[in-house]
């Protein structure tokens, strides 16, 4: 079979504007061979080259002491100190897992944990975050379905405990879902691998699984938006084997234990391409490949097919010449196919062999690295300035206690049990905190050390103000870290957004950016690897803007931890904070009534690190028996939910000053900053005089104790309803969802 | 007193295994390779969990022609203690050396999650240390978990005293919305006929320190442990 003829038309076929293609011409001095074609294409494709938010994601703070790589490699690492480090990245799989949702899930997560163990890290645990369409939309059930069993099935096989994440619902979704995993690996801080390709003589070698036709332009079909004919792409989708996955991870791992390795790079979106490409990239070298050399699964595929298969499982390492054995030896014992299939060269081409003749030629530097980069228009919604200053709609009002039964029944906010048994969350036997709790907590052994990690975004709150929802989403994985004792260290973030040639929605992206940038400097947790998502449209709807963060935090000593549940009869309840009230974009107008309307809570982040450092020191000083982040949902959600512990449920007793306040934006108002822990009786002042210091206003509210949820406002009986009857709104929330 | 654990492709609580004995028992331990033919003198081997060859053809069916497993049979028919945990018990059951298959979960989906567990005999070497109608917090995590057997076969498990371990709930009662994978006579784990052979579905190593799933799953090697004192005096 020859080549198609490459001109202009098939160069738009392959996703590239008339500018790129005259680019790509001007590169080369000549028309593109049809694979150097298709390496233009992917390599120039949002999803690899990020030329719609570079100009963008360059605002990020990405430096700290603590940071020892940042943005630019496969994942970014931090020190935890005594010599160790974390490696961690959080990466998007939504088109795939909308066409095919299980293999698309698994296939995320495969990519995810590639991506860290690459740089050296074994990983020892894995979140997810995800986001669906409406409950009741026809395709809800079965890509759930799909999603969970994908992730579970490749996270279970593969032996890497998932311990937490989010799942969100809202018909933004319905036609484009989400689904962002993140991996996190443990490392010595001082053998961090990484994906260079130097020294030139030094042996390329193909390892893991054989090349075949799957997920052929995967990349680029991430990198357009999706219509009614995008269901004809499954192809596209890759299938994953994480069996073959924990070959190569113990595989790589046991060669990295030894002096071999001079650069190492998953085989992710656009495959051999991309990884060679970015290899030699990074090291400023060349590469040359005989692509006949290339594990092959079935005949007759071309050169163009073998350079753009995104077959999963496979990696690409540049060796010290001499010790091609070792590796091949290694790799042999574990089962897997290593194959020598090029040279590092010092040309800063790209030159690539078929049947000994030269298909590919291309200079490596301006096809990686000078991708072109477009700063895409920005335009604020009309409105959106006044927005502010009008006043939220009236609505009916409802009993509190029914409300919060409607509320903790809610997909958005119900037990996420059915969800997290299907993940293995104690394998290794890390999992100090597992799901349902503010963060994970994972221990390191042979320290006191645990590493703390969650996920967070609120949609809504993005939709309405993306500048806001963005500070906020950092705001509020901190703050979940602190509560359970950890020290905020860094974020990944996978950033989901729509159509970017759409003025508005770069608005969206670009306020979203300057939103996490500030509260990331405001808070020292600098962004260490990420993603960006766009083009999660469907037949020009757009989703909610989401930029998921993925915080990461230190607990120097284990003991010291907290969870969110009440404790023991007769422990005081303290809010720590302070409640405005503010209704604007919160789950219960949401829920209760239809509306996302107002403006997302205002934040303060001097205060938001004052509480951060407080709640951290009442975990330290043993001052607090349990704490728990106050957000979606509100004070009364916050505390039904630390009355439903994952073994036992207790009741309590609260009093509150309405201060003048209606009852619904008391009890369900999402003020920033806020937290609600307990401690025994006789050590309120203790925590009282701890907050008036960090300048954080404190209330003692009530008592735990009883069988039932019992609110007063002001003495006036306001709600009370049996914690079981709670328990069992917010155990059966899924269910019809999954039915 | 030395443990042996055995590593087939795609084994990953091995490592969770290796840390039990070594580091919490503190006892002499090896990792020992499918693919070896040599058990190297060890006293109990241990057949840890995971998705050996990926769970591929059906679970454990292939681990069980692993090279090794003729060293492991051997050992069990000469009185030798092994344990089969989670994949090492579906391994047990191809291998023959326990009767019986782990069908898929009632739910149809994988489960992980604490279960409460009824000890039922004390009567054999891995259970001596603790009492019948003890009960366990214990986590499972598998998608395979459901025991089945003919009906001939259940009579004898319970005629012989070899059900070691029921699903039960958290007041040691038998109950169908505790027996969770949907195993017949919520049987969770069982005994070869001379009793040194046992096969268990939920994770007895993950259940063995306080700050991670609590220490019931102690008493499982704690048993063990006496029983080769007892047998070497």
């Amino acid at each position: 079979m020859s080549d198609p003829q490459v001109n202009a038309e098939l160069a738009r076929k392959h996703g590239l504007s008339d500018d790129e293609w005259a680019l790509a011409q001007e590169i080369l001095g000549r028309v593109p061979t049809y694979p150097e074609l298709g390496i233009f294409s992917v390599m120039w494709s949002e999803h690899c080259s990020y030329k719609s938010s570079r100009v963008h994601l360059k605002r990020f703070p990405t430096k700290g002491p603590q940071v020892l790589q940042g943005p630019g490699e496969n994942a970014g690492v931090v020190d935890i100190g005594d010599g160790w480090a974390v490696c961690f990245k959080m990466e998007s799989h939504n088109h795939p897992s909308y066409i095919e949702p299980y293999q698309g899930a698994a296939t995320g997560v495969g990519g995810i944990l590639r991506d860290v163990f690459t740089m050296g890290a074994r990983p020892i645990a894995n979140l997810n975050a995800l986001h669906f369409g409406r409950p009741d939309h026809p395709k809800t059930a079965h890509l759930v379905k799909g999603v969970v069993a994908g992730i579970g099935d490749y996270g279970n096989c593969i032996g890497v405990p998932t311990v937490g994440g989010q799942v969100v619902f809202h018909p933004s979704y319905d036609g484009n879902i989400l689904v962002n995993a993140f991996t996190l690996g443990l490392l010595r801080a001082d053998k961090i691998f990484r994906g260079y390709a130097s020294g030139v003589g030094n042996p390329v070698l193909y390892v893991g699984s054989k090349t075949g036709r799957d997920g052929i332009h995967g990349a680029t079909m991430a990198s357009a938006e999706f219509s009614e004919a995008t269901e004809e792409k499954r192809p596209t989708v890759q299938v994953g084997d994480p069996f073959t996955e924990k070959l190569l991870l113990e595989a790589c791992l046991e060669l990295m234990a030894e002096d071999v390795i001079v650069g190492i790079q998953d085989m992710g979106a656009a495959g051999l391409t991309s990884s060679s490409f970015e290899m030699a990239g990074r090291a400023g070298s060349g590469i040359l490949m005989d692509l006949d050399k290339v594990p092959m699964r079935e005949k007759g595929m071309t050169p163009y097919e073998v350079l753009l298969s995104e077959s999963q499982e496979r990696m690409l390492i540049v060796a010290q010449k001499g010790k091609e054995d070792r590796v091949k030896a290694i790799f042999t014992k574990w089962g897997l196919d290593a194959a020598e299939i090029g040279v590092v060269t010092d040309t800063g081409r790209a030159q690539i062999l078929w049947h000994g003749e030269k298909v590919v030629d291309m200079p490596v530097g301006p096809v990686s690295d000078q991708a072109p980069v477009y700063n895409r228009p920005v335009e604020e919604p009309e409105g959106f300035a006044k927005r502010k200053e009008q006043p939220l709609p009236s609505v009916p009002k409802v009993d509190p206690g029914r409300a919060l039964l409607k509320l903790v029944g809610h997909p958005d906010l119900c037990s996420r049990r059915w969800v997290y048994t299907q993940y293995d969350q104690s394998v290794r036997t890390n999992t100090v905190l597992g799901p349902g709790g503010d963060a994970a907590l994972i221990r390191i052994k042979g320290t006191t050390k645990a590493v703390a990690m969650t996920t967070d975004v609120n949609p809504r709150y993005c939709k309405l103000d993306p500048f806001e929802g963005g500070r906020l989403a950092v705001a509020e994985a901190a703050r979940n870290l602190a509560c359970v004792g950890a020290k905020p260290l860094a974020i990944t973030d996978c950033l989901n957004f729509g159509n970017p040639e759409r003025p508005r929605v770069m608005w969206e992206f670009s306020r979203s950016v300057d939103g996490i940038s500030e509260a990331c400097r405001a808070l020292d947790t600098p962004v260490v690897s990420g993603n960006v998502s766009f083009y999660n449209e469907t037949n020009g709807e757009g989703i909610h803007p989401t930029p998921t963060i993925g915080m990461v935090g230190l607990l120097e000593d284990v003991a010291h931890r907290k969870s969110p549940w009440f404790r023991d009869e007769g422990d005081s309840i303290v809010l720590l904070g302070t409640s405005r009230g503010h209704l604007g974009g919160s789950e219960y107008l949401w829920v209760l009534h239809g509306l996302e309307a107002g403006c997302p809570p205002p934040l303060d982040l001097r205060i938001e690190r004052s509480l951060i450092g407080l709640l951290r020191l009442l975990g330290r000083e043993g001052l607090a028996k349990s704490a728990h982040d106050c957000s979606d949902g509100g004070l009364l959600v916050a505390v039904a939910e630390c009355c439903l512990g994952p073994r036992r449920t207790m009741g309590a007793c609260l009093d509150l000053d309405p201060a003048g306040l209606e009852s619904e934006a008391l009890l369900f108002g999402e003020d920033a900053s806020r937290a609600v822990v307990t401690c025994a009786p006789g050590r309120e002042k203790a925590i009282r005089d701890a907050a008036a210091e960090a300048g954080i206003r404190s209330k003692v509210v009530g008592k735990v104790g009883g069988e039932r949820l019992k609110i007063t406002l002001d003495g006036e009986p306001c709600v009370d309803l049996a914690v079981a009857e709670i328990r069992d709104a917010w155990e059966n929330g899924l269910r019809d969802v999954i039915k | 007193m030395k443990v042996g654990v055995v590593i087939f492709p795609g084994s990953n609580c091995d490592h969770d295994a290796l840390e039990w004995s070594s580091q919490l028992l503190e006892l002499p331990t090896e990792a020992i390779w499918y693919q070896d033919r040599d058990l190297r003198g060890v006293d109990l081997v241990i057949l840890p969990g995971g998705f050996s060859y990926g769970d591929y053809l059906r679970c454990g069916a292939m681990a069980a022609r692993a090279p090794i497993m003729d060293e492991v049979v051997r050992h069990a028919r000469t009185g030798g203690l092994v344990i089969g945990i989670c994949n090492g018990f579906q391994v047990l059951c191809e291998v023959g050396l326990l009767p019986g298959a782990l069908l898929r979960n009632q739910s149809l989906t994988f489960l992980c999650q604490d279960v409460y567990l009824r000890v039922e005999t004390e009567n054999s070497p891995w259970t001596c240390a603790m009492r019948r109608g003890d009960l366990l917090r214990v986590p499972i995590a598998h998608g395979d978990g459901n025991y089945f057997t003919d009906s001939e076969t259940l009579a004898r498990l319970n005629g012989e005293g070899r059900v070691a371990f029921r699903y039960a709930s958290p007041s040691g009662e038998l109950d169908p919305a505790w027996n969770v994978n949907g195993s017949l006579q919520a049987i969770a784990g069982i005994l070869s006929e001379k009793k040194n052979v046992l096969g268990m579905m939920p994770h007895p190593e993950r259940a063995s320190e306080e700050a991670v799933g609590g220490t019931d799953g102690l008493g499982i090697f704690r048993s063990a442990l006496k029983a080769l004192e007892v047998s070497h005096v």
